[in-house]
């Protein structure tokens, strides 16, 4: 029910590609100008690090909603996600150092589980994708307080925690390089390489004109599927980097579906799928968190965090579609 | 995916009437093995209370999704409208009307933005209501703690408290909304006008219907009732309650009535009184839940999956393409 879109003429400056990264790099830069301004400090690299430690959960969420959204679905279960391994996390390890790795593992397995289910019921049982993951939101979050009796219980160990805490001391040049850092360059590049693979191809096409790709012989159902399943994983690897920076509660992954959202939107990935790059869903994480440390400086309450989701989703998309038709 | 199993011609799935039923029957023996009573007054009377609350939202949810589009603001909608009634009324019966004008009014506005933003910006509807949903709920989480405002002592005795024998004055309400809206889909152009939009937006253009205008208004009925939803949760608190909203899932569980009640998610077909069916069965179980004393953390894991499970049945049936 898509119309295709009568392509306009290039502006002459930026001759960006729809869903191109340029706009996103050029709304980071001003951020980051308005940032200095206010605390020139800022870019001096142990601020810059940390903060772009502290940013690489929301980063990697983005990455792995990157590839929903671009196959023309949602999901909303990424923030329940998140609490429900730091809580499952914290009890499963219980203070005790040798169970990291395993549960770590088992971690990564969970992720990728509710991804599957996520991605099964969607496609296969044919429910709205935001019906799915709403569900499993609540599911996922009613389980874990069934399960820990409304408290959280165990403990993480300093091995699990250093992900999101620790870093590499005196590195020359830039000082100290968080170890969430380099876990995140390490995802964003196996994120493009996936991208690139046959598997990003089909899914471009899925999102895009779901008939045509059944028709060229791509199996939807399993792109969509696959993509469910990155997902969990990218939360999973999330929710490790978040219970080591923050420790464990009930509010360790709360809101964070529509900061994903968000950024991947702001990154020029056209919500119904089809078109956008996971470079740009990154950078629009990095910008979304530029702008809250914005927000923070100018002594704007957190509060209103979810007032700009709301406003960017709106303006992205809206702004956009004067262009195209997407309904 | 994209099959079509149209329903037959007829305007209401009754299957959610006869799920009802089963479920009642089921749950009665359950309950009474378990040694309590599921038809007992007070039972029944708190069923009919949280059906009135999920009903009323519901109604307007099912004329925004048979016209093709979806309301997700409708939680931060009904938070919101508790807390301009309670705080506008201040415990004062003198402020009833102003006050109860004033809650429409806001509601009014924000499905009126719901809609120009889906018909004039054209923002796929899941997308513009999350995001008018996420202005609100910044809002409301800046300026709010806790509950605020006081409901007038009226207002809680009538709507709130008042019943006819086992019947809340509230249920009256939402049968009396449902009947205007039953009566606005059936007999009214404007309900001709929203069914054909919703089943084929193109074919309704063509036909002379103004779909924008057609959209804006089912927009405006549905965060209305939504209002007057907001305004029944502060006759029964006494005040008003800025997440009362979402801890209800109003919107999901709005959505899944109307699913329930044999309304296709795509637009173009069902009805007001299969969503009463679908309304009933959620608060049903809910109540039967409550009977057995079944762990609230545990309820919510079933909420879910039975929501996610009621969908999937009805999309094998109906769907024909996904909303987006």
């Amino acid at each position: 029910m898509r119309i295709a879109e009568g392509r306009r003429p290039p502006a002459r400056i930026l001759r960006s590609r729809p869903g191109g990264v340029v706009p996103i790099l050029v709304i980071l830069a001003a951020l980051l100008v308005l940032l200095t301004i206010r605390q020139p400090d800022f870019l001096a690299p142990p601020s810059l690090m940390s903060f772009l430690g502290r940013s690489a959960p929301i980063i990697l969420l983005a990455a792995g909603q990157y590839f929903v959204i671009v196959s023309g679905e949602f999901d909303l279960s990424v923030g329940s996600l998140v609490t429900a391994q730091v809580v499952v996390a914290a009890r499963l390890i219980d203070s005790e150092p040798s169970r990291t790795w395993p549960v770590i593992g088992l971690l990564l397995a969970f992720g990728a589980a509710v991804g599957l289910v996520n991605g099964l019921v969607t496609t296969r049982l044919g429910v709205p994708s935001f019906i799915t993951t709403l569900g499993m939101f609540l599911i996922l979050v009613g389980a874990v307080y069934l399960w820990s009796d409304g408290a959280p219980k165990g403990g993480l160990t300093e091995e699990f925690r250093r992900f999101g805490r620790r870093a590499f001391e005196d590195v020359p040049l830039v000082g100290r390089v968080p170890y969430a850092l380099l876990v995140l360059l390490a995802v964003a590049g196996l994120a493009v390489l996936l991208t690139r693979s046959d598997f990003g191809r089909n899914l471009l096409a899925v999102g895009g004109n779901p008939r045509t790709a059944e028709l060229s012989g791509v199996r939807v159902w399993r792109a969509k599927t696959m993509a469910f399943v990155v997902s969990g994983l990218a939360a999973a690897v999330a929710a490790i980097l978040i219970g080591g920076y923050s420790g464990v509660s009930f509010q360790a992954g709360a809101g964070l579906e529509f900061g994903a959202i968000t950024a991947v939107v702001l990154g020029g990935v056209a919500l119904g799928g089809g078109r956008g790059s996971v470079a740009g869903a990154m950078l629009g994480a990095l910008t979304l968190e530029t702008l809250f440390a914005l927000m923070n400086f100018y002594g704007v309450s957190g509060a209103l965090k979810s007032t700009a989701q709301g406003a960017i989703i709106l303006l992205a998309v809206a702004v956009p579609s004067v262009r195209s038709s997407s309904r | 995916m994209s099959t079509a199993l149209p329903l037959p011609a007829g305007r209401t799935a009754p299957g959610v009437f006869v799920a009802l039923a089963l479920t009642l029957a089921a749950g009665w023996l359950i309950v009474t093995i378990d040694g309590g009573r599921l038809f007992s007054q007070p039972t029944i009377v708190s069923l009919l209370h949280v059906a009135a609350g999920l009903g009323l939202v519901a109604v307007g949810q099912t004329l925004v999704i048979i016209g093709g589009s979806l309301d997700l603001s409708v939680a931060y909608v009904i938070s919101l409208s508790t807390l301009v009634t309670a705080q506008t009324m201040a415990g004062s019966d003198g402020a009833l009307l102003p006050a109860v004008s004033l809650t429409l009014a806001v509601s009014a506005a924000i499905g009126f933005l719901n809609g120009l933003l889906v018909t004039k910006a054209r923002v796929n509807a899941f997308i513009a209501t999350v995001g008018v949903g996420l202005l609100l709920k910044g809002f409301l989480d800046s300026g709010y703690d806790g509950p605020a405002g006081e409901t007038a002592p009226a207002l809680v005795r009538s709507l709130g408290y008042q019943r006819v024998g086992p019947v809340p004055v509230s249920f009256l309400l939402l049968l009396a909304v449902a009947g205007a809206a039953w009566f606005v889909l059936a007999r009214t152009r404007f309900g001709h006008h929203l069914i054909a939009v919703g089943g084929d937006p193109e074919v309704a253009r063509l036909s002379g219907v103004r779909n924008d205008r057609v959209l804006v208004t089912a927009h405006v009925l549905c965060a209305l009732c939504a209002g007057l939803a907001g305004i029944y949760l502060a006759s029964r608190l006494g005040s008003g309650a800025p997440r009362v909203g979402t801890e209800g899932l109003y919107d999901l569980e709005s959505v899944a009535a109307v699913v329930l009640g044999g309304t296709a998610l795509a637009g173009g077909r069902g009805g007001v009184a299969g969503t009463i069916g679908g309304v009933l069965l959620l608060a049903s179980i809910d109540a039967i839940f409550n009977q057995l004393d079944v762990d609230a953390f545990f309820k919510q894991v079933i909420r879910g999956v039975i929501i996610v499970a009621a969908v999937a049945v009805y999309a094998r049936r109906t769907l024909r393409k996904a909303a987006f």
